[in-house]
């Protein structure tokens, strides 16, 4: 479980965060969703300490990270999987090599343990026999199920994912959600999705926070979402024709 | 400027921290020696040769004369092969061809977001990146300066057997008369002093790069250009404290 109390983030003069409170619980696929500028990326990476919040804490099962110096934050470290946004592959190392950089650095396995464990990640996201491609001959939605592959390689107890469907064709989109909702469950993960597809959060939205001006507008699931009379989360989460009329039909 | 400064050393500190397993980063400081050293090998011996050739046939053109005995030419060459040009040259030419594709390298991989990507995994992002640099920058280097000591008076060798100012018994009579150790010892630390300079200042260039593909350009370009201010600077105070 991963908490965050009163987080608040400053950038000179910018005040993007403005006291958020929240709780993300295992086994659910915990959304994170608002406007361009909203805070989203900025809230999820105060999460996992690429940013020291101004003000608030964050705590995983019970310990202060923000309190924490680098040293201190490895072993919660070791157990977060993150996919970034544009995959954030490593340009200079093959599929299989990416994803066992991390057993590599943090276990003591043979080198055919770590292998078995890259091809049952592979095999997991539907990239068997990838190995040996570099991320320059992967297409956009290979590169995000290679991430996950990489994400997941370390069993992780948090997996982080930002804008999971940005540049990938509706299709796709549906099957990393898919991917993702499905290694929440089995592995029970606290995961958190940083997103404004609205695919993805009626699809797999099982917790939703709704930021707008950095702060904490609306907090549900995506049941309740069409249902809200929040006038702000209506005038995002229905901004568009199609979706007025599907809530129309409703 | 200050800032600057607290901010390099900060990150220098940062990238001598006990690695996470010393076998990841050994692979990653062998990789980089190769990329220093086997890669630079090529332009650093064109180099040496023509600089030691000109700079025979330019000594001989100011000292031939009656007066001056004509292994002159051979000693000042060395001399000024092993204090300056060999070093100093190269490291110029080393920092723009090594110094300018490790901040490229490390500003590509701060914003396409690799480097949260190994912050995240709680590995030590400027240990693992850039202090193999740095290793590999101040063994190669170095061994890179003594190719370049050889291939230099080889071209000035060659210079004179090809243009007869001087013949080359004299060159290298002069070559190996009145050697003064002090200036091979003069000529390692400037070679492991610039070594230093170029995978620390281009690393730091790249690794605080902010923005896209315009950036880490201007980062390059920052790095090669504080580096041969650095080396120059470094050359003088070197020169005027051991010589």
């Amino acid at each position: 479980m991963i908490e965050i109390q009163d987080v608040y983030k400053t950038f000179g003069e910018n005040e993007v965060l403005k006291g958020i409170t929240a709780t993300f619980q295992p086994g659910k696929n915990n959304l994170i969703i608002g406007g361009s500028g909203s805070g989203k990326t900025t809230l999820l990476k105060c999460i996992v300490g690429l940013h020291e919040p101004t003000k608030g804490e964050v705590i995983f099962d019970g310990e202060n990270f923000t309190n924490m110096n680098f040293e201190q934050r490895v072993p919660i470290r070791t157990q977060i999987g993150m996919l970034f946004q544009n995959s954030a592959l490593f340009d200079s190392m093959t599929v299989e090599q990416n994803i066992m950089f991390p057993l590599n650095l943090f276990t003591d396995q043979s080198k055919s343990e770590k292998l078995d464990r890259a091809n049952f990640c592979l095999e997991r996201v539907n990239l068997t026999g990838k190995n040996k491609l570099y991320p320059s001959e992967l297409s956009g939605g290979m590169k995000k199920r290679v991430g996950i592959a990489r994400a997941i390689s370390m069993q992780p107890k948090y997996l982080f994912v930002d804008e999971p469907n940005s540049g990938l064709d509706p299709v796709t989109s549906i099957l990393i959600d898919e991917l993702i909702s499905e290694l929440t469950q089995e592995y029970s993960i606290t995961t958190v999705v940083v997103t404004h597809d609205m695919n993805s959060v009626m699809g797999i939205g099982d917790h939703i926070i709704f930021l707008h001006q950095g702060k904490k507008w609306w907090e549900g699931s995506n049941k309740e979402i069409a249902k809200t009379d929040n006038k702000e989360l209506n005038n995002f989460v229905f901004a568009s024709p199609f979706m007025r009329a599907a809530k129309a039909s409703l | 400027m200050f800032h600057s400064l607290g901010k390099y050393i900060l990150l220098l500190r940062l990238s001598f921290r006990k690695p996470e397993k010393f076998s990841v980063y050994w692979a990653e400081i062998m990789r980089e020696m190769v990329s220093v050293g086997i890669g630079s090998l090529g332009i650093v011996a064109i180099i040496s040769l023509f600089i030691g050739a000109v700079a025979t046939i330019q000594t001989a053109f100011q000292l031939i004369s009656d007066f001056i005995p004509k292994t002159v030419v051979g000693g000042i060459t060395r001399d000024s092969t092993i204090l300056e040009f060999s070093p100093t040259i190269s490291a110029l030419v080393l920092a723009g061809r090594v110094g300018s594709a490790m901040a490229s390298q490390i500003g590509t991989m701060r914003v396409t977001e690799q480097i949260d990507a190994l912050e995240i995994m709680g590995v030590n992002a400027p240990g693992y990146l850039i202090s193999p640099k740095i290793i590999a920058g101040v063994t190669m280097i170095p061994l890179l300066v003594i190719v370049s000591v050889g291939l230099g008076l080889t071209g000035g060798y060659i210079a004179c057997w090809a243009s007869n100012d001087v013949s080359t018994n004299d060159y290298l009579r002069g070559l190996t008369d009145g050697f003064n150790p002090v200036i091979a010892t003069v000529c390692a630390v400037k070679a492991i002093s610039f070594g230093f300079v170029i995978t620390s200042i281009c690393s730091y260039q790249g690794f605080y790069v902010n923005g896209g593909s315009l950036e880490v350009g201007q980062s390059a370009t920052r790095g090669v250009v504080w580096s041969c201010i650095m080396i120059l600077f470094c050359d003088l105070i070197i020169s005027r404290l051991l010589l």
